[in-house]
């Protein structure tokens, strides 16, 4: 299987159970360096798939969480090399399939020549990059298919039919239908017509289809059932570990159990 | 997205931009530019490119905009035979005078122009930015000029250092929001407008005041300070009996020097020069010479020189001008200086405000700080050329900037 199919199979496998899948999001090295490692294998445990943040200084869409975890992280040193040399060097990695979400520019000073042969010996099976659209993204999408590494497309409510398709046809992995416009971590209710939407997401595509953005409650992801393949889990997840609490727990307790 | 430009890819792409190829169908100048945004403000792009398309140069558009411009805002403005800096520099200098545009600076001309398009796209409000706070003052005097409500975001360093403009945006009816996220300066406020216009992007319109940014703001900006150069062309010609042998103008995001170069792009006698600001010298974080001392990479929706550490961050920059106090630059400028069509380099923190001090005493103008840097590099231009004939984008006025200069220039002498 090629890593960018070990996602859709990750969050398809959850799916069938019944419930959307869960698809984790953390800043690495927030709120401790020291404790990525730990953090990383509980989520691991408690999700389908973890996305782990790339810290950057310009997080424009991103809310007042993602800013703070990502600001933080910086502080301590946090970078896209410090992220790939240490899921590197871990004794066994999480089975959820890893993804890092990143904006453009750190992967730009990386370097996109060396960056999938990295990712994929650090074990990750694809990337989100948030201020990517995809008119400009063939360069990073052929890197990345070099190595079998997914490009995660966002769709969202303002996307028009057209563009939808397209976007949904280009997509590998999962296609993250953003549940509102805005940045992350609004809460939000889930009115019919964000189901009607991830509906009219789900007819067309190829692959799994996740909401993300403001998801929080089990009784969000409950609502959700059957009009999305998995959730993504992100500002709340990121809150539960600058607190200290248990992610496992609040991951499971999305579930509903 | 790979940057290495050699002497002949350099000449050709001098030829295409002389020829008015750039922007290409995709936002790019040469390899700058494009358009790096989350995917819910693609389709608010599109329409304010088709927006663009469709208005920008249809004559009702062009005549509206230019009796705004005249009746409301002062324009043309004057050209300046700066008499006593010509004797002092042994040159013949010529001033450009938008700080005697309304509100004080070029920023209006942008204003107006975006004010009128936002009207026609039917947006309910506008969201604007500010540095130095001129070009919130600009968006709220449009504002209210065309009754539109008005938000500004203003990064918390800003508010404090250019007080006077908070209190005018707030008297012409705006909404001033203190950033207090990223750097609190210009980054930061962009940021958070983007934040804002993401929420929203059918009912807002987002008035970016630089010459940065995704397309088409580069060159619907450009467009529309391209009123700098053209006016300045023909009234230098007519005044003084021939072009300039420079046109010197200082560079933050780009926009008084995009206006003013752009029109003299294919004046081959005309060298064009950019003043960065140094700052307080050469090192990370230290000044805002974005040119000098950046490397390409995407901020805030486009592809251009950025200041930025080897993974990627891009850092916070000083200035002692807020409205030079940026990490990018407009992707037009980053292109120019890969063609070597515009020489840019840069003037520090001290130079300024001694050209500034000069300024105010040799021709009775007290000029912003920010345009205190193109004075700076005019007067190493004109020590190296004497007798030269040198043309100046006097950006702004200084009158905003009386909390730093009391810190500064008068200090102990209040």
């Amino acid at each position: 299987m090629q890593p960018h199919e070990t996602i859709a199979h990750a969050i398809a496998a959850a799916a069938r159970k019944g419930a959307p899948a869960i698809v984790a999001f953390l800043t690495a090295g927030f709120p401790r360096k020291q404790d990525f490692a730990a953090q990383l294998a509980a989520i691991g445990e408690a999700a389908d798939v973890v996305e782990i943040g790339v810290p950057f200084s310009d997080p424009m869409a991103d809310g007042m969480t993602i800013q703070r975890s990502s600001h933080a992280a910086l502080q301590q040193g946090i970078s896209l090399q410090w992220i790939l040399d240490t899921l590197s060097e871990l004794p066994t990695r999480p089975s959820a399939p890893l993804l890092l979400m990143s904006y453009l520019n750190p992967l730009l000073a990386y370097g996109l020549d060396r960056l999938p042969g990295a990712a994929h010996a650090a074990g990750i099976a694809g990337f989100i990059v948030p201020d990517l659209p995809f008119e400009e993204s063939d360069e990073l999408r052929t890197a990345l298919e070099s190595e079998g590494l997914a490009l995660v497309q966002m769709v969202t409510p303002v996307t028009p039919a057209t563009r939808l398709a397209m976007l949904c046809q280009s997509a590998r992995g999962f296609v993250y239908a953003v549940t509102m416009t805005g940045t992350t971590g609004k809460s939000v209710a889930v009115p019919d017509d964000v189901l009607d939407y991830m509906d009219r997401v789900r007819a067309i595509s190829p692959v799994p289809v996740c909401a993300g953005f403001g998801i929080r409650s089990a009784e969000q992801v409950e609502r959700m059932a059957g009009h999305v393949d998995g959730v993504v889990v992100g500002s709340a997840l990121v809150e539960v570990l600058e607190r200290g609490d248990d992610p496992a727990s609040f991951l499971r307790g999305l579930r509903g159990g | 997205m790979s940057y290495a430009i050699d002497p002949g890819q350099a000449k050709a792409l001098l030829e295409m931009e002389q020829r008015g190829s750039f922007p290409d169908p995709r936002g790019r100048f040469g390899p700058f530019g494009g358009r790096y945004v989350p995917e819910t403000l693609v389709p608010a792009l599109d329409r304010l490119e088709d927006g663009v398309r469709r208005y920008l140069h249809a004559p009702e558009f062009q005549q509206e905009f230019s009796s705004e411009l005249h009746s409301w805002a002062g324009r043309p403005t004057p050209l300046t035979h700066a008499r006593e800096l010509s004797r002092r520099w042994g040159a013949d200098v010529w001033l450009k005078r938008e700080d005697l545009a309304h509100t004080g600076a070029h920023k209006i001309n942008n204003a107006i122009g975006q004010a009128l398009l936002a009207k026609r796209l039917g947006a309910k409000r506008i969201v604007a930015e500010t540095g130095a706070g001129q070009h919130g003052v600009a968006s709220a005097a449009a504002c209210a000029r065309f009754g539109m409500p008005c938000v500004v975001y203003m990064g918390a360093v800003d508010t404090e250092r250019q007080a006077p403009n908070v209190g005018r945006m707030k008297l012409l009816g705006a909404e001033v929001i203190p950033v207090t996220s990223g750097d609190q300066t210009l980054r930061a406020a962009i940021d958070e407008a983007l934040r804002d216009w993401v929420s929203d992007p059918a009912g807002t319109y987002y008035l970016l005041g630089s010459a940065v940014g995704p397309h088409p703001y580069p060159y619907l900006v450009r467009e529309l300070q391209s009123v700098i150069g053209k006016e300045s062309r023909q009234q230098i010609v007519e005044r003084a009996g021939g072009l300039p042998d420079v046109a010197v103008a200082c560079v933050g995001g780009g926009s008084n020097a995009i206006g003013l170069f752009h029109p003299f792009i294919n004046d081959a006698t005309v060298a064009l020069l950019g003043i960065e600001a140094g700052g307080r010298g050469p090192g990370l974080g230290d000044n805002s010479a974005t040119l000098s001392f950046g490397r390409p990479g995407v901020l805030q929706g486009c592809y251009t020189m950025i200041l930025q550490d080897d993974d990627g961050q891009v850092q916070e920059t000083h200035s002692v001008s807020a409205g030079l106090d940026y990490s990018g630059v407009g992707p037009e400028h980053a292109l120019l200086m890969a063609t070597g069509r515009v020489t840019y380099l840069q003037a520090t923190d001290d130079e300024a405000l001694d050209a500034l001090a000069e300024c105010c005493r040799a021709e009775g103008i007290l000029p912003a700080i920010e345009t205190a840097h193109a004075f700076a590099g005019a007067r190493r231009w004109a020590r190296d050329n004497p007798g030269g004939r040198i043309l100046i984008g006097l950006s702004g006025r200084g009158d905003k900037d009386m909390p730093t200069l009391q810190k500064t220039l008068l200090r102990g002498k209040l």
